[in-house]
């Protein structure tokens, strides 16, 4: 982004000198104000190195078995030990070591399946405004229908056809989930167009990439990233849900909604085997949300001011 | 406003149009239908034998013709599991679905405004708090793990509810109650920012300069203005919740809609599926067609397309 100081923007800092550093500075004060940001930050940097470093983290790989050890519970409970700290499974699988390693399907699945709906619903969006008319209304009018329909049926539809697998999921949770992106960028895009600094810009002599790269996508970014952040923990938790009816990954990997869907034949009996995977979505959803509710307040100074 | 509302219900049926072709072309996607269809031990011949019967071999066109004009006369053709119509079998379960989105709708309408009225008139206050956690909650939390852990405590360990079954009249509780969670949430976050919103609007000023009894300017000018705008949401919830109790009424053994497609999904029973997916669609667009029409009429504000 541009570094360099005599770009102000409507919503700059005042008098703080917009340097890389000072920015981050700026940024990590307001973190440290809001404790629910900070609290998203560390779930969210937790899930994430989790999903990056599993085979570092994990006291032992997600399918070895000791079936000696099966059904241990977790370390403080009775008969517990600390070789296994959250118990074992049925087949005596390490469960610490399997959500760690369950982090990556649920982190790549968020990832990019944010980034394909991210990037078609931004085309779509972004064309829709800057053409405005016609092609406007017909193709918002249809994303607001296609929202209106139940998004969980369809998707479970799909995935029931489409077959077990992460590559299918992304690409389900890509274009299902593009039109959100869509209207938002449209509205944005929308927004910027008639804010009085484009114009001024476009007074000024400005040409069409200045105008869009240095004045209408700085302003989309916030938006988006917030909007990215809320959607990655909607389809980490849809994919849980779809792993859960045995619609995701193979069972052979080990995932969130994998485990959840193993462990509820022994619910009664082994209650650990699906409290600690649901642990971990909720953390992980928890976290992602507190991220987005701290990210709007941050990129959006108009709402920085409503909170007070 | 009849413009609107004829424009609205031409953009529907497009969009039921639309649904149409796309759970015909779903289920051909794969480029064989009947093998989708048909258990993976079946053989050759077998599957062969279910591909005539179905008509799959039939000109793709042919085949759309008959899907769609099938449609339009309310049949869907026969469910696989069942052998009988499918969209029988899907009505059946209405009612069952409709009970547990009504009485988890209310639950979140009875918590959730009353604490977010709170919320918004004293930011801050316990009671807001509670409210802040309680919307934070029914984000993050996921209905599907709820369910059970509330089967674990309420059910087996308390021994208050049914883990399953819609026999007894309070079965309902729970599965109520976890679909109606996330609503909870969104209600209190919308009905808060609605009061904090309308306390700082130049009318409620003017109201208390002209020295109006606060009560009346409760009532009167606040309370109204921040419900009003509630009726759209509160419609609009309710058909997602038509449509998302999937997962609750498989874990709770809800004989709903939902439990029916994810029953449909483990038979490879595809028309059902079809079925379910086109008739909540046509349930879940009425309702919303509904709502606009009821927010028109309580809000005199409102007169679309004029």
């Amino acid at each position: 982004m541009a570094s360099e100081a005599p770009v102000r923007h409507a919503d700059s800092l005042l008098d703080v000198e917009r340097t890389f550093w000072h920015k981050l500075a700026y940024y990590g004060r307001f973190l440290w104000r809001d404790r629910g940001g900070v609290i998203g930050v560390l779930l969210f940097l937790t899930v994430v190195i989790a999903a990056l470093f599993s085979p570092q983290l994990a006291p032992y790989p997600p399918l070895e078995q000791h079936l000696r050890d099966s059904k241990t519970p977790p370390a403080w409970a009775e008969g517990g030990t600390w070789d296994y700290p959250l118990g074992t499974d049925t087949l005596g699988r390490d469960l610490l070591s399997r959500i760690i390693y369950g982090a990556r399907v649920s982190v790549t699945v968020g990832f990019f399946g944010v980034l394909i709906a991210g990037t078609l619903g931004m085309v779509i969006g972004a064309l829709a405004g800057y053409l405005g008319g016609r092609v406007d209304t017909t193709v918002m009018g249809a994303i607001n229908l296609i929202l209106s329909l139940p998004y969980l049926l369809f998707v479970v539809f799909i995935a029931a056809i489409l077959g077990r697998s992460l590559f299918n999921v992304i690409l389900i949770f890509g274009i299902t989930d593009a039109p959100i992106f869509a209207r938002v960028t449209r509205g944005e895009v929308l927004r910027i167009r008639e804010s009085g600094y484009v114009e001024s810009a476009i007074a000024a002599g400005a040409r069409w990439p200045r105008i869009i790269f240095s004045h209408i996508m700085p302003n989309l970014i916030g938006p988006l990233l917030t909007l990215a952040t809320f959607e990655m923990s909607r389809m980490i938790f849809y994919e849980a849900g779809l792993s859960f009816l045995g619609l995701s990954v193979p069972p052979s990997i080990p995932s969130w909604g994998n485990m959840l869907s193993a462990g509820r034949q022994y619910l009664t009996a082994y209650p650990w085997m699906t409290t600690f995977p649901g642990l971990a979505i909720m953390l992980t959803s928890l976290g992602m949300n507190l991220l987005g509710d701290w990210l709007r307040d941050v990129l959006d100074p108009r709402l920085r001011r409503a909170r007070g | 406003m009849l413009r609107y509302f004829l424009v609205r219900l031409g953009q529907s049926v497009l969009l039921l149009i639309g649904v149409l072709m796309l759970v015909f072309f779903m289920v051909r996607v794969t480029g064989d239908p009947a093998r989708l269809m048909m258990p993976r031990t079946a053989s050759p011949e077998d599957i062969e034998a279910f591909r005539q019967a179905m008509g799959f071999n039939r000109p793709l066109i042919v085949q759309f013709v008959d899907f769609f004009s099938g449609a339009l006369r309310g049949d869907f053709g026969d469910s696989l599991h069942f052998k009988t119509p499918a969209l029988d079998m899907v009505v059946q379960r209405l009612p069952a679905t409709v009970q547990l989105a009504s009485v988890g709708l209310l639950m979140a309408v009875l918590v959730g405004v009353p604490i977010g009225l709170i919320g918004g008139f004293s930011p801050g206050s316990a009671v807001d708090s509670v409210g802040r956690f309680l919307a934070l909650m029914g984000q993050s939390i996921p209905n599907f793990w709820l369910a059970m852990i509330m089967i674990l405590v309420f059910a087996v360990r308390l021994g208050w509810f049914p883990s399953f079954g819609r026999d007894a009249a309070h079965s309902v509780v729970m599965p109520a109650f976890v679909l109606g969670l996330p609503v909870m949430g969104q209600l209190v976050r919308l009905t808060r920012s609605a009061v904090l919103e309308i306390r700082g609007e130049d009318f409620i000023r003017t109201a208390y300069s002209k020295g109006l009894e606060p009560r009346t300017i409760y009532t009167k000018h606040m309370l109204r203005n921040v419900l009003i705008p509630l009726v759209s949401v509160v419609g609009v919830q309710f058909g997602y919740m038509l449509g998302g109790s999937i997962y609750i009424e498989h874990i709770f053994s809800w004989p709903g809609m939902g439990q029916l497609l994810a029953q449909a999904i483990g038979w490879r029973d595809f028309p059902l599926v079809q079925t379910l997916a086109v008739f909540t669609s046509v349930v879940v667009l009425a309702l919303n067609i509904l709502t606009d029409l009821a927010y028109v009429l309580i809000d005199p504000r409102i007169r679309y397309g004029e």
